[in-house]
């Protein structure tokens, strides 16, 4: 197809035909999702030749995706994306030989795949894991093909190169961990010790955030920097509240008061409708959701603060006003406040989130000082 | 005789485990058991009842929303709280979509690899594919070219070997019947309903914020706000998407999802003598025409059908509803309870893994048994659709004897494996023909003056009786669906949910009943019992959604409250 000759002096071609375009991918496609993936990670635009010269080459990551505690809403959140779209992920991007939802093989037939893939790419397959890890009980809760999900992600991760946890069950128990987490219900981190493991929380997940930590990883072999919590900076480093839409609202003092008010529809502020952004670590406002069609707070809805650890038990009641929000800076990381401003939130409310909340906060010397 | 286990079931949502005898290439029992809790009914004791929903959207991420609207309606039943109109529209909206955008993927990605050899459409002549498409239907990619370049794509990505997804599956398996061009067509269109179905769901996001799990629920309305002079609320604009994309939903599924449905079914006649099951079903009823609340205001209705009998509809009364734990994985007496009371703590019996067979002959899954006046009763598309058939309703009617007539078969073979795909399509068809009447609804409604979304008298917990109690029916895509509430100061004091997943998969009662996929599943021939196919037929007929099935449930003031597993 003819070039544009902006496009020819930004990509080096490679000599060979593209790999790409073999597979029907036209090329401005193709750079329009290396740009999307370059902006997604907020790399500069000089890098984006890089990222196509690394997906140019035709090596497939293998994947292997485990669903243990989990409601499927982070594969349905796969399903919806646009650059690139599922299917050229599922067919062109990645090898992706397990995948319980979408796999044709059932039973003892897709335990083989799995295998094959462990064995013969041990060390080399990317491991994605989504739902929590019951280990109460012997890991009686939750069981595939006769084996606990506990002994599986400790095979599985144990043989990858690096393991993906999507969403917040996968990244910190989420909901069943939620107290009185019946099931032992815990993260793919606390489950498999020593696994090098990358967080991408989200309930679900924005898959955004899921294609540019894969490109990263491919482009430049290693996974992103990631915060205290295990998340990467590219999509955690900043609250919502920080690049809110309506911050302008929140600093002038215009709230929302109740559903449906002038200042609803006008776009005011929901802190005083339970709005959890002030403390939620997210690129919701400029990443959005579907395309970017929207996100909670720009529909009319709080934030939930559903990329948070324990959010479940720390940020309800999701109506109830966020205690002592105004006063702290742009610059302030996750590791510095979040944790602090969580617990005390818990200790506000009085019920759940005390407990789970105290048993993080032993594991972490970091954010006692929120 | 041959014992068999399917574990895991792909292409569904959860974790599902068939256990079955074949005898002589048959099944002669089968036994559904569901392999994963995690106690969500329990989480919710003590939780403020208008957080509710967020948490049981969780159930489930591929069903989203549908937890959310039952969770919504029970609190609201409870409080007696009528919401404004538009949030009634909005929500069929939203409702509507769903089942359309959720009925499409599960017919192409989800079961539709149980029919269709993708390996097979490597052989298609791209021009006799596109003969055969352009004689179902003048969707305008039914071109030479179009299927030629799709089959390439499959081609380079075959020959590349490694299939991926698509590996190690039972291509060539001889109970696959489609000729290689039926084969090409149906891969070209799973690959389109791949984009088809991000695009269409973008409606949840506008008036829903986001999907999977939109976020604009709210006990007593929505919190998407109608202002047509702003750009933050529901607007011209977006009203205006929200109809083209409405169209394109509804284009697809005439053009592609029905005369696709119907090529295959015609391959495959003969399961619809196959998988019949209980031959009870139950439909809820769907899509509010007021804020009544009332069940004879419901565009599709609500009733029970027994043993196959189209010329009768029952009522459906609530208090026959009862949960039997006789061998699911649950303290508790054998005898059914009903949700409002149920007294359930998990006790795991089963095998300590690694294991390789479950004893079916005690408690053998994490599913309950619901049944409706002590019998198992299926639910679903097929029951939603059998309920207006015999009802009365026209859309059905004229829908349902339009896909027989093309089959060439009578009202009979809607009691089957292929009766329930087919009734999917008909649901499909009805909901997104009808969608566009509820936008205008509301847009007549916003014409009109009327920019409510919200009922907030209740809004304030301080103004609610101190005790409550609740129900909230909504009928998903995968059938009916129940929550059940007792509040108490102002909290939850007990939370049960009897979810469609639960009535299909549910293990034997206490009478030695069996569920509704296990029924289906006895008589199937099976060609090669080493490659179950036909189990993966009858069991994606009925579109499992495990995670929504499993819950536990506890005594109201006890130690162990309900709990929902997922």
């Amino acid at each position: 197809m003819p070039k544009s000759s902006d496009e020819r002096e930004v990509i080096p071609r490679p000599s060979g035909a593209s790999a790409w375009e073999e597979r029907g991918i036209s090329r401005r496609d193709f750079m329009k999702f290396c740009t999307a993936t370059a902006a997604a990670l907020a790399l500069p635009v000089s890098l984006v030749p890089r990222i196509a010269e690394a997906l140019e080459a035709d090596g497939r990551p293998s994947v292997i995706w485990l669903e243990f505690q989990g409601c499927t809403g982070d594969s349905e959140a796969l399903l919806r994306a646009a650059n690139p779209t599922v299917g050229e992920i599922v067919l062109d991007v990645l090898s992706v030989d397990y995948h319980e939802t979408i796999m044709a093989a059932a039973g003892h037939q897709a335990e083989e795949a799995r295998l094959k893939t462990e064995k013969e790419r041990s060390g080399k397959y990317i491991a994605v894991v989504e739902g929590a890890i019951p280990v109460k009980d012997g890991g009686i809760y939750c069981c595939v093909g006769g084996r606990s999900a506990v002994d599986i992600a400790r095979e599985v991760c144990g043989g990858a190169l690096a393991t993906i946890a999507v969403g917040t069950c996968a990244s910190f128990g989420g909901i069943p961990a939620a107290a009185p987490n019946p099931t032992g219900a815990v993260s793919v981190s606390e489950a498999v010790p020593g696994a090098t493991v990358v967080n991408i929380p989200g309930c679900p997940l924005n898959t955004d955030n899921l294609v540019a930590t894969i490109v990263h990883f491919i482009t430049f072999g290693k996974l992103p920097a990631v915060d205290g919590k295990g998340r990467p900076l590219f999509a955690f480093g900043k609250r919502i509240h920080d690049n809110c839409e309506r911050r302008a609202h929140f600093d002038a003092g215009q709230y929302v008061e109740q559903w449906g008010d002038q200042g609803h529809r006008k776009g005011y502020c929901l802190y005083k409708m339970g709005c959890k952004g002030p403390e939620t670590f997210h690129n919701c406002p400029t990443q959005r959701y579907n395309e970017k069609t929207s996100w909670p707070v720009g529909a009319g809805h709080g934030c939930a603060g559903c990329s948070e650890p324990h959010f479940w038990d720390t940020m309800t009641p999701f109506y109830r006003r966020l205690p002592n929000v105004p006063g702290f800076g742009i610059e302030m990381t996750a590791d510095k406040i979040g944790l602090g401003l969580a617990a005390g939130t818990a200790a506000a409310f009085g019920i759940h989130g005390v407990v789970s909340a105290l048993r993080k906060g032993d594991e972490s010397d970091e954010g006692k000082e929120g | 005789m041959a014992k068999i286990v399917v574990d895991p079931i792909t292409r569904i949502e959860g974790h599902l485990r068939i256990q079955a005898e074949v005898t002589g290439g048959r099944i002669t029992d089968a036994w559904s058991s569901s392999t994963m809790f995690r106690g969500i009914e329990k989480i919710l004791k003590g939780r403020d009842p208008r957080d509710a929903w967020y948490f049981t959207q969780r159930f489930c991420g591929v069903c989203t929303t549908v937890h959310s609207i039952a969770s919504i309606r029970a609190v609201e039943n409870a409080l007696n709280i009528h919401v404004p109109m538009n949030a009634e529209l909005i929500r069929n909206l939203i409702i509507g979509i769903q089942a359309v955008q959720d009925h499409v993927i599960h017919f192409y990605h989800l079961h539709a690899l149980d029919w269709v050899d993708v390996v097979s459409a490597l052989k298609a002549d791209p021009a006799k594919t596109a003969a055969l498409a352009a004689s179902l239907s003048d969707w305008p990619l039914n071109s030479p070219t179009y299927f030629k370049s799709v089959q390439d794509k499959l081609g380079a990505f075959v020959k590349k070997g490694r299939l991926g997804p698509f590996g190690n599956a039972y291509w060539g398996h001889p109970a696959y019947r489609l000729p290689p061009e039926a084969n090409l067509m149906a891969t070209a269109h799973y690959l389109e309903a791949l984009d088809w179905q991000r695009e269409v769901i973008r409606i949840h996001a506008i008036l829903g914020s986001k999907n999977p799990h939109p976020q604009t629920f709210l006990v007593g309305g929505m919190a998407i706000p109608i202002d047509p002079n702003s750009q933050n609320a529901l607007n011209a604009e977006k009203i205006a998407e929200i109809g083209e994309l409405l169209k394109k939903a509804k284009e697809f599924v005439e053009k592609v999802y029905i005369p696709d449905l119907l090529a295959v079914a015609s391959f495959y006649k003969e399961w619809a003598g196959i998988g019949g099951g209980v031959g009870n079903y139950l439909s809820c009823g769907e899509y509010p025409l007021d804020n009544s609340g009332r069940p004879e205001k419901l565009w599709f209705p609500q009733g029970i059908i027994l043993n196959k009998d189209l010329s009768r509809v029952y009522p459906i009364d609530q208090k026959k509803i009862t949960e039997s734990v006789a061998h699911s994985w649950y303290e508790g007496g054998d005898a059914g309870v009903h949700p409002w009371d149920e007294q359930t703590e998990a006790r795991y019996t089963g095998p300590r893994p690694p294991y390789d067979m479950i004893d079916t002959t005690g408690k053998y899954s994490w599913v309950k048994s619901p049944r409706y006046d002590g019998t198992s009763m299926e639910t679903g598309p097929l029951a939603t659709i059998l309920v207006a058939y015999a009802a009365g309703h026209k859309g059905a009617k004229g829908a349902v004897d339009m896909v027989l007539g093309k089959l060439g078969v009578g009202p009979e073979a809607l009691f089957s494996t292929l009766g329930r795909t087919a009734a999917r399509g008909v649901e499909t068809l009805l909901v997104a023909q009808e969608l566009p009447k509820w936008l205008d609804m509301l847009v007549a409604n916003i014409a009109g003056g009327d920019l409510a979304i919200h009922n907030g008298e209740k809004w304030d917990p301080a103004t609610w009786p101190r005790e409550a109690k609740g129900y909230g029916w909504h009928n998903a895509p995968r059938g009916s669906l129940s929550h059940w509430i007792r509040i108490r100061d102002q909290k939850i004091e007990n939370y049960q949910a009897v979810v469609p997943s639960t009535w299909n998969a549910s293990p034997r009662d206490e009478k030695g009943q069996r569920g509704p996929y296990e029924a289906a599943l006895v008589g199937t021939p099976m060609a090669d019992p080493a490659k179950p196919l036909e189990i993966l037929r009858t069991i994606h007929s009925f579109d499992p959604c495990l995670a929504c099935a499993v819950h536990l449930v506890d005594p109201a003031g006890g130690e162990l409250v309900n709990v929902k597993v997922l």
